[in-house]
């Protein structure tokens, strides 16, 4: 009996303050890449200021149906909006959807060549041949070429790639038509595609657990779980002919690099970017949100969590294993957010 | 005795309405007095329940069709012939996947079946009591493993000994057949059949022990009286369970059909028709789990809720085609 009594009294308390805190609460959904950085952001936002948001991580797939539909106050997503999609959210919601890139992921390509432990440098238009099936053997000329100093064996090379739908997908075959035009006609981009070789795993373990265990295999995943899981992957070369790791300085000067061209809305991708130091496989991710919301306290919570993510948030993204925007970048988005308005009314 | 009441009601001017207050007050009498009220309520209530499953059926495929209807006016039967699947040039054939999932869940079954049955003769017919009891807690407890560890244990474990052992066993011995070429990576259709085995073989296995079990003790103890031995007695009551055994590898197969988690773990997810068990295949099942979220076009979501469709009827199929056995099998036995 006492024991109920204690209950009861905690679960009124509980809700007795869930009343008294009711606060303003924003819905979103979306892409599950950046989903750590975003509950880290929003847990951060509301301790320091009180608003509460909520992130569902459903795919890109859904925050885009579901920010076109407006079940929610704002979306996610690994790839951009099409122009079909953006005029479709528009005749139905009134407004127009803004891309706010937010941080930057990259891809990196693994590998389990028996007899090499690093350094294995690989070009876009070799592992476009790889990945359609035309290199074969690891000891192929031309991955000898870019490697003169490894002892490549005579060893059938294994691909593998993503099952599921995913971003990382979307940035891998993003670069490979750029680099390929094979590759571009033959399969093209998107967040899964017709692959023309390998074996299919589900999810970035799914891909490093059959990279690990199949010898000869090349396959690819979000470098931060390469750099968190300390799994071995290739250097890329880039645009400039250079052979680079990936680290977070090497994406952040790719995104750079493609900043000078950045078209206004945001919707760019960065792979094979410009620049020496640039990690060709590489993209952003963006919050999808309404250029005009219908509620103001609403609008205001919204404009004021974008600035704070551009600002402080920046700070969170090395730790969580993402790359942080440049500069520059950073001053296109504040660009965009601050035309963000409430029934048409400018945000102070 | 009535008559009265009609007379008024001829003289009343609002007879209309008074004629139908007596109407009603009849039917609610004759609703009510012949039957028990509690029975009449217990009737229409389980009618309820009854039609709600069916009205349920109806609305899942109704809505499939609807959510698929895009992808059906385009794609039409090549739906289910052409074998290219190709979310970037937005064209949809599901033969291969279509292809994976019976063939996996047949092979499984060809695999499952007669383990099953023969624990499921172990357990009821031969074991001892104290074995008996710590034997069907054990199987069943199988049937309660989440898929998604069978799928773990099955890149850890199963498919390093797939590629290491069997797969090298079987292209050296038995390499001629077209079934077993191709290079060993261990995932691949066979992984995928040898899971579907394991997670199917606890649920006919307990339901056959169950279902022997059901056989009257009576026919087993005639059958000893005339002289029969074990092994045919036995024979006598699989006959009487036949049905039931039929419909348990039905309900096997359906758990194996619609499988989802396990499978895309160790099949290798490649839409591709191939005779060798060592190339990688698809079932309907991972391919919408896997691709469902990050279905940005509607044409896309329309064919992968086709798929669904086409998941739902086959499912349907199987059923009714079990259905139709057991009640073919059951007819022989009546007029025997």
């Amino acid at each position: 009996m006492k024991f109920q009594k204690i209950i009861s009294a905690l679960f009124l308390t509980i809700t007795f303050s869930m009343l008294t805190h009711a606060q303003l609460q924003l819905n979103g959904a979306g892409a599950t890449f950046p989903a750590v950085i975003y509950s880290k952001w929003f847990d951060e936002y509301k301790n320091a200021t009180g608003v509460q948001f909520n992130y569902q991580a459903i795919g890109s797939g859904g925050g885009i149906r579901q920010i076109s539909e407006g079940t929610v106050d704002f979306g996610a997503t690994d790839g951009p909006m099409t122009d079909q999609q953006l005029a479709d959210a528009k005749s139905k919601q009134g407004t127009d959807v803004l891309h706010i890139p937010t941080v930057m992921g990259a891809v990196v390509v693994c590998y389990n060549v028996p007899g090499i432990s690093k350094g294995l440098n690989l070009s876009g238009e070799v592992l476009a041949d790889i990945f359609l099936g035309k290199i074969i053997y690891w000891n192929d000329s031309k991955i000898k070429k870019d490697n003169p100093k490894l002892n490549l064996p005579n060893k059938a090379i294994v691909v593998t790639h993503r099952s599921d739908g995913s971003g990382t997908s979307f940035i891998f075959t993003d670069y490979l038509t750029k680099v390929s035009k094979n590759w571009e006609s033959k399969v093209g981009k998107g967040t899964s595609v017709n692959w023309p070789v390998g074996l299919g795993g589900k999810g970035n373990d799914g891909v490093a657990g059959l990279v690990k265990q199949t010898e000869g295999s090349i396959g690819y995943v979000e470098l931060a779980y390469a750099v968190k899981n300390k799994i071995l992957y290739a250097n890329m070369k880039n645009k400039a002919g250079n052979f680079v790791e990936a680290t977070f300085q090497s994406v952040s000067s790719a995104a750079e690099g493609a900043a000078k061209n950045m078209p206004a809305d945001l919707r760019v991708s960065i792979t094979d970017a410009a620049g020496k130091d640039s990690y060709p496989i590489s993209g952003f991710t963006w919050l999808l949100v309404y250029k005009n919301m219908k509620d103001e306290s609403k609008a205001k919570a919204m404009v004021n969590f974008l600035k704070w993510s551009m600002g402080k948030g920046q700070s969170f993204a090395t730790d969580l294993y993402y790359a942080p925007l440049p500069k520059a970048v950073v001053k296109m988005c504040e660009k965009n957010i601050n035309s963000i308005t409430a029934n048409g009314k400018k945000i102070k | 005795m009535d008559n009265p009441e009609i007379d008024i009601n001829k003289e009343n001017p609002k007879s209309k309405k008074n004629s139908l207050s007596i109407l009603w007050a009849r039917l609610f009498k004759k609703l009510f007095s012949s039957h028990n009220l509690g029975d009449f309520i217990f009737e229409r209530l389980t009618l309820l329940f009854a039609v709600l499953v069916f009205l349920l059926v109806i609305l899942m495929g109704y809505e499939m069709y609807v959510g698929s209807k895009i992808s059906i006016d385009k794609f039409g039967w090549s739906f289910l012939t052409n074998s290219v699947w190709d979310p970037v040039q937005e064209i949809y054939g599901a033969l291969p996947i279509i292809y994976g999932t019976i063939v996996s869940s047949f092979l499984a079954l060809v695999i499952s079946v007669p383990l099953s049955i023969g624990i499921a003769i172990f357990l009821s017919e031969v074991s001892p009591d104290w074995l008996e009891k710590p034997l069907s807690f054990l199987v069943e407890l199988l049937a309660g493993i989440p898929s998604v560890v069978y799928g773990l244990w099955g890149i850890f474990v199963l498919v390093p000994w797939i590629r290491n052992d069997v797969e090298p066993f079987l292209s050296e011995h038995l390499g001629f057949l077209p079934f077993f070429r191709g290079a060993p990576y261990g995932f691949g259709m066979l992984a995928a059949v040898l899971i579907l085995a394991i997670m199917v073989l606890p649920i006919i296995s307990s339901i056959s022990r169950d279902i022997l079990k059901s056989v009257p003790q009576s026919q087993r103890e005639a059958a000893l009286a005339l002289g029969a031995t074990r092994w045919q007695s036995t024979k006598i009551v699989l006959k009487d369970a036949k049905s039931g055994i039929l419909g348990a590898t039905m309900l096997g197969l359906g758990r194996a059909v619609g499988e989802t988690m396990a499978v895309t773990m160790v099949i290798g997810n490649r839409a591709v028709i191939s005779p060798s068990l060592f190339d990688p295949s698809y079932t309907m099942a991972s391919v919408i789990a896997n691709e469902f979220t990050e279905a940005t076009s509607e044409m896309y979501l329309s064919a992968l809720i086709q798929l669904a469709l086409v998941l739902f009827v086959l499912t349907i199929i199987i059923n009714a085609f079990a259905k139709l056995l057991v009640w073919s099998m059951e007819r022989k036995l009546g007029t025997r």
